[in-house]
C-alpha cells in the first residue's frame, strides 16, 4: 500500500486510447482545412490538448473527495456563472454562451458539465440507500433542471442536453428502482410528442432544425442541407474511403463544420467504414475502460465521478455519430477529442483529470 | 491525504461498487456502438453507390457548351441565317449579403441603372436562390473584360456563352425563316428527351420546320466546383457539334426585288418555281425583324407585335384567307370548259349588271362588256359573263375544279400552321350553318367573293396547274426536297382556251394587265380586285374605308408549262389589283428573267427600284376606256 498518490498511477492504456484519438482528430483537422483559410487549426487544438493535459494533471492532484465536499460551493459558482453569462456575456451567432476571462472567452456550460458531475456525485453519495425514493429523485431533477434551463436559454440545447445522462446514470447506479425507471421512460415517450407540440416556443433555429431532421430532402439549402450532406460524405466514402485529404465533399467545402462538429463525416468519407470502425471501436475501448475505472474504484463517491464523465463522454459520441448518419437532428455537440473546440477539448481533458484522480487512490487510504 | 477527508459526513464507506450494474453498462454502450456501425454500414457499404452518385453530383457540375444552329443558305448559297457565339452575364444569387454589397460596383461596372437591377431582382424574387439572373444577355468585349477582371472581388458574376441567331436580311423574308427562342414548357413536356430548360428551338417558320435538321448537338463540359459554386477544375469536355446548314429554294436577288416592292404595303407575294414548286421568294408584309428574338425580346416588344392589328407575326403568303376576286375566274373558266355542262362558245351579254334570284348583281364596269365570250370575258374580267357560268355550273361542280386545283386546301408546303382557306359546298353550309345553300351565294363565288377563301399559295399553284395542264407541284423552301406531285388532268383545249386568255390579259390591247406586258416573255396572268366588305355593307360605311379591296396579280411565264408563277395579293388599298399588284408579279417575272439571261442588274437602293423600262401603270377606269 501506498500512502501518496503518484503519477505512476495514471490509467496509461486509457491515455494511450485518448491519444491515439486525439491523433484521428487531428490528423481529419488537418486534412479538412490545409487547402483553406483556415489552414494551421490542427496546431491550435495541439495547443488545446497540451493545456488540457496540464489541467488533467492539477485536477487529478485535488483528492476528489476535497471537490466533493465543496460540492455546494462549486455549484453556486456554476450557477452564477450561467446566470453571467446570460447578463454579461458575448454573442457569437444569436448564441450567449461565452463570457471574458483575462482577454479569453470562456464557454461557462463546459465548466457546468465538470460541476454536475461532482455535484450528483456527492449526492448520490450521501443518499446512500439502494432504492432511490422518488423524493430523492425529485431532488436530482432539480439540481439537474436548473443549470439545464440556464443554457437552454442561452440558447444551447446541445450541452443542456448533456448534463441530463449524468443524472440518469447516476441514478441508476444509486439504485433507481426498476418501476421508477419505467414510469421515467414512459414520461420521457409522452413528454417527446408533447415537447414536440410545443415546439411554437423554441427559437425558431430550434423548429428549423428539428423540422429538417424530419424532412431533410425538403430543404436543400437549408439546415436539412447539412444533414444531406452528411450522408452523401458519409456513404460516398464506402467501404475503404476514398484516402486521405482525397474526400471530394469534404475537400470541396460540401460537408458543414468539417473539422468540428461534423469531423466523423468528414473522416467516414475519407477513412471509409474501416476508418469509422476503428474510431468507434477506440471509443468503445475508452468507456470500457472507464467503466473498468469505475469498477475498481474505491468508494462509491468515485465511482459516480468516473460515471458521469463516462455518461457525458458517452453521450456526445452516441449524438454526434448518429447525427452524421442522419438518426438525430442537428444540435451542436461535438465529438469529444476529435472535433476542433477549445472549451469542449480542454473540458474531455478536466474530466479524465477526475478520472485519474479516483484511479490515483483506489489503494490510498 | 488523510484519512479523514474520506469520513466526511456524507461519504460513509459502506455501500458496494454495484458490479452488475456496471457490467449492464458496457454491455449496453457496445450494443449502442454496435448499433452505430450498424447505421454506418447501411450508408457506407448498402447505400453506398447511391450515396457515391449523389456526392459526383454535388461536386461535378455538367456545363453544357450549346452547339450552334445550322445556318440556312439561299439557292446561290448566300447566307441568310447564320449563329454566331455570344456572351451573357449572369448573376449569381444564392449569397444575398455578397450580392448587396456587390451591386453598386456592378451598376458601374456594367453600366446597369441601379433602378433596372433591382427591378430585375425584385421580379426574380420568388425564384429558386440557385437560378441565376440573366443581367446582360450580349455582353459587349469591355463588359467581358470586367467580369474577367473582377473574378476575385465579384464572385457573384458569371459568363456564360451562348449562340445566337444572326438574320443578315432583316425583316426580308422574317416570316419566312421564323424565330427561335426558348423551349416553351408544353414542349418540354411532349418530349422531355429530346429537350431540356432553356433549350434555344425554333418557335416559326422554317425555323421550326427544319429545326431537328439545323439544331446541333451540345456537348458538354464537366467541371468540379466547390461548395460555393466555384470552378476548381475541368474533368473532361465533350465538344458540341454544330448544326448542319439547309440550302433553300429562295432567290436573295428575287426576294430582294419582291421585298422592295412590297417595303411600304400590306399584303403578301408568293414566287414559285412552276416546274419544281421551288420557292423563289416569299413576303408578307408588314413584318418584324427577327433580330429582335435573337437575343431576347422584351415582354412589351413581344406583346405589342402579337397585338398589332396589322399581325406582322402572320406570315401572309400561307396564313392570309382572302377572297380571290377576279383571279377566281381562271378556275370559273376551266370548270366550265372541263365539266362541258357549259358550250365552250357560250355567250353572255354584259349590260353592266344582271339579276339573279331577285337580286341586281353589278358588273365592276357600270358601262357593261356587251357580248362577252370566254375569251373576252377573262380578257376584260367581265363579272356578269362569269355570274351566268356560275349560275348554269353550281356551286358543287365550281368546287370540284377549285379544289382539284388545289384551292381551300392546304398546299403541304414546308412551313408550319399553313391555313387552308375555304371552298363552300353545299355539303359544308349543311354541316357548319344547318341551313340549304342558298343559290344566289353562287352567283358571289363565280366572281371570287362570297365564302370562298384562298392562300396566296395556293393561287399560285392552282394558276401553274392551270398552265401545265393539271399538274400540281408541293411548293418547298428546301433545296433538296422530293418533287412532290398531285394530277388533277385537264384537257389540252381547256389548257389552250384558258391559258390564251390570260396571255392577252396581258398582251392584248384592252387587256386588264395590258400596262404590265414585258419584251421577249410570255407573261401571263390575271387581276382581281376583292372587296374586303360586300357592296351592300361597303355601300353603308361609305368612303374609302367602304371602297377598301384586296388587289390580286397572279402571273406566270411562259404561257404553257410555266417556269415562274408569281401570285400578289396587296391589301387595304382601293385601287385594282393590275395597279397595286401587277407590278410587283411584273418585276419578279423580269428579274427571273433577266437574271436567266444574265442581263439582271442588282438594283443598289429602294429609289431606283421603280424601273424606267416598264410603262406607266393604267387604273381600271383608264382600263376600261382603252377597251
Amino acid at each position: 500500500m501506498k500512502d501518496r498518490p503518484q503519477v505512476q498511477d495514471f490509467d496509461w492504456p486509457l491515455l494511450g486510447i485518448v491519444g491515439a484519438i486525439c491523433l484521428l482528430g487531428l490528423l481529419e483537422i488537418y486534412s479538412s482545412t490545409h487547402a483553406s483559410a483556415m489552414a494551421g487549426m490542427q496546431w491550435k487544438q495541439l495547443m488545446w490538448i497540451g493545456i488540457g493535459i496540464i489541467g488533467m494533471f492539477l485536477i487529478s492532484q485535488i483528492d476528489y473527495h476535497t471537490l466533493l465536499d465543496q460540492a455546494p460551493v462549486l455549484y453556486l459558482v456554476g450557477l452564477v456563472g450561467l446566470l453571467g453569462v446570460l447578463v454579461i456575456g458575448y454573442s457569437r451567432l444569436g448564441a450567449k454562451r461565452w463570457i471574458s476571462v483575462g482577454g479569453q472567452t470562456l464557454q461557462v456550460s463546459e465548466l457546468m458539465k465538470l460541476i454536475i458531475i461532482i455535484v450528483l456525485a456527492r449526492y448520490f453519495t450521501e443518499v446512500r440507500t439502494d432504492r432511490l425514493t422518488l423524493r430523492d429523485l425529485a431532488k436530482v431533477a432539480a439540481l439537474t433542471l436548473v443549470p439545464v434551463a440556464l443554457i437552454l436559454k442561452q440558447p444551447d440545447l446541445g450541452t443542456a442536453m448533456v448534463l441530463v445522462p449524468v443524472a440518469l446514470v447516476g441514478a441508476f447506479f444509486a439504485g433507481i428502482e426498476w418501476k421508477h425507471a419505467a414510469v421515467g421512460l414512459l414520461l420521457i415517450a409522452l413528454l417527446v410528442p408533447l415537447a414536440w407540440n410545443m415546439r411554437h416556443h423554441l427559437k425558431p433555429y430550434q423548429q428549423q432544425r428539428i423540422e429538417t431532421f424530419l424532412h431533410p430532402e425538403q430543404d436543400q439549402r437549408g439546415a436539412g442541407y447539412q444533414i444531406l450532406q452528411s450522408e452523401i460524405a458519409v456513404g460516398s466514402g464506402g467501404f475503404w474511403g476514398k484516402g486521405f485529404g482525397k474526400g471530394s465533399q469534404n475537400q470541396l467545402g460540401f460537408v458543414p463544420v468539417r473539422y468540428s462538429d461534423f469531423i466523423l463525416a468528414a473522416l467516414a468519407e475519407e477513412q471509409g467504414f474501416i476508418g469509422v470502425c476503428v474510431v468507434l471501436l477506440l471509443y468503445l475501448a475508452l468507456i470500457l475502460r472507464l467503466v473498468d475505472n469505475a469498477q475498481k474504484a474505491k468508494d462509491r463517491a468515485g465511482m459516480y465521478v468516473v460515471m458521469g464523465v463516462t455518461a457525458i463522454l458517452g453521450f456526445h459520441v452516441l449524438v454526434n455519430a448518429s447525427m452524421v448518419i442522419g438518426y438525430m437532428p442537428v444540435t451542436g455537440i461535438p465529438l469529444p477529442l476529435m472535433s476542433y473546440g477549445g472549451s469542449a477539448t480542454a473540458f474531455v481533458f478536466l474530466a479524465l483529470g477526475l478520472v485519474m484522480n479516483v484511479r490515483m487512490r483506489r489503494f490510498v487510504n | 491525504m488523510k484519512a479523514g477527508v474520506s469520513l466526511a459526513p456524507w461519504n460513509v464507506t459502506d455501500q458496494k461498487i454495484p458490479q452488475g450494474r456496471l457490467a449492464l453498462f458496457s454491455y449496453v454502450s457496445a450494443a449502442l456502438v454496435l448499433l452505430l456501425l450498424v447505421g454506418f454500414w447501411k450508408l457506407q457499404v448498402v447505400q453506398s453507390e447511391h450515396y457515391a452518385d449523389l456526392a459526383d453530383k454535388n461536386g461535378i457540375r455538367p456545363i453544357a457548351i450549346i452547339a450552334p444552329r445550322g445556318a440556312m443558305l439561299d439557292r446561290d448559297g448566300r447566307v441568310l441565317v447564320d449563329s454566331y457565339p455570344s456572351f451573357s452575364i449572369l448573376l449569381m444569387r444564392d449569397n444575398p449579403k455578397l450580392l448587396e454589397k456587390s451591386l453598386p460596383q456592378i451598376e458601374d461596372g456594367l453600366g446597369i441603372s441601379g433602378e433596372d437591377l433591382h427591378q430585375q431582382l425584385e421580379a426574380a424574387k420568388f425564384e429558386p436562390k440557385f437560378l441565376p439572373l440573366v443581367v446582360k444577355p450580349a455582353a459587349s468585349d469591355a463588359d467581358i473584360e470586367f467580369v474577367e477582371s473582377h473574378r476575385a472581388d465579384l464572385p457573384v458574376l458569371e459568363l456564360e456563352m451562348v449562340q445566337r441567331r444572326r438574320y443578315p436580311l432583316g425583316e426580308m423574308l422574317a416570316n419566312t425563316i421564323g424565330y427561335v427562342g426558348e423551349v416553351s414548357p408544353q414542349d418540354l413536356e411532349k418530349n422531355p428527351d429530346k429537350y431540356k430548360p432553356g433549350d434555344i428551338v425554333g418557335k416559326a417558320g422554317l425555323e421550326r420546320e427544319y429545326n431537328d435538321q439545323i439544331v446541333g448537338t451540345d456537348g458538354m463540359k464537366r467541371v468540379v466546383v466547390n461548395s460555393i459554386g466555384r470552378v476548381i477544375r475541368t474533368l473532361d469536355n465533350i465538344d458540341a457539334i454544330p448544326g448542319k446548314p439547309i440550302q433553300l429554294t429562295i432567290d436573295e436577288d428575287i426576294q430582294r426585288i419582291a421585298d422592295t416592292d412590297m417595303a411600304d404595303k400590306q399584303g403578301a407575294v408568293i414566287a414559285m418555281n412552276g416546274h419544281t414548286g421551288e420557292i423563289l421568294a416569299m413576303v408578307s408584309r408588314p413584318t418584324f425583324d427577327p433580330n429582335d428574338f435573337a437575343i431576347r425580346i422584351p415582354p412589351q416588344e413581344w406583346n405589342a407585335l402579337n397585338r398589332d392589328p396589322n399581325t406582322p407575326l402572320l406570315n401572309r403568303a400561307i396564313q392570309a384567307q382572302l377572297a380571290p376576286g377576279s383571279t377566281f375566274k381562271i378556275i370559273m373558266a376551266t370548270a366550265m370548259l372541263e365539266s362541258k355542262a357549259i358550250p365552250a362558245e357560250f355567250t353572255a351579254y354584259c349590260p353592266g349588271e344582271a339579276v339573279f334570284y331577285g337580286r341586281v348583281f353589278h358588273c365592276w364596269q357600270p358601262k357593261g362588256h356587251g357580248a362577252v365570250d370566254l375569251h373576252s370575258g377573262i380578257v376584260h374580267s367581265c363579272d356578269v359573263f362569269f355570274y351566268n357560268v356560275g349560275q348554269r355550273l353550281g356551286i358543287d361542280k365550281i368546287a370540284h375544279y377549285a379544289m382539284g386545283l388545289g384551292l381551300g386546301r392546304r398546299t403541304g408546303i414546308d412551313l408550319p400552321a399553313e391555313e387552308p382557306g375555304l371552298m363552300p359546298t353545299e355539303e359544308w353550309v349543311q354541316r357548319v350553318y344547318h341551313h340549304k345553300w342558298y343559290a344566289g351565294e353562287t352567283i358571289s363565288v363565280a366572281i371570287g367573293q362570297g365564302a370562298v377563301m384562298v392562300t396566296p399559295i395556293q393561287l399560285a399553284r392552282a394558276y401553274d396547274a392551270v398552265a401545265t395542264g393539271g399538274t400540281l407541284v408541293q411548293p418547298h423552301l428546301l433545296k433538296d426536297a422530293d418533287l412532290k406531285v398531285e394530277h388533277f388532268p385537264l384537257a389540252d383545249e381547256t389548257v389552250e382556251r384558258v391559258t390564251q386568255g390570260m396571255y392577252d390579259v396581258i398582251n392584248e390591247g384592252g387587256g386588264t394587265g395590258y400596262a404590265l406586258r414585258l419584251q421577249d416573255v410570255d407573261f401571263s396572268g390575271k387581276s382581281g380586285t376583292a372587296q374586303v366588305m360586300s357592296y351592300q355593307a361597303g355601300a353603308k360605311v361609305g368612303g374609302r374605308a367602304g371602297k377598301l379591296t384586296n388587289g390580286w396579280f397572279v402571273g406566270y411565264a411562259p404561257r404553257r408549262n410555266p417556269d415562274i408563277v408569281v401570285a400578289a395579293v396587296v391589301q387595304g388599298s382601293t385601287e385594282h389589283g393590275g395597279t397595286t399588284a401587277g407590278p410587283v408579279v411584273r418585276d419578279i417575272v423580269k428579274a427571273y428573267y433577266d437574271k436567266k439571261n444574265g442581263r439582271f442588274v442588282q438594283p443598289s437602293t429602294a429609289e431606283n427600284l421603280q424601273p424606267s423600262h416598264v410603262v406607266p401603270v393604267a387604273d381600271p377606269e383608264a382600263e376600261a376606256q382603252s377597251r
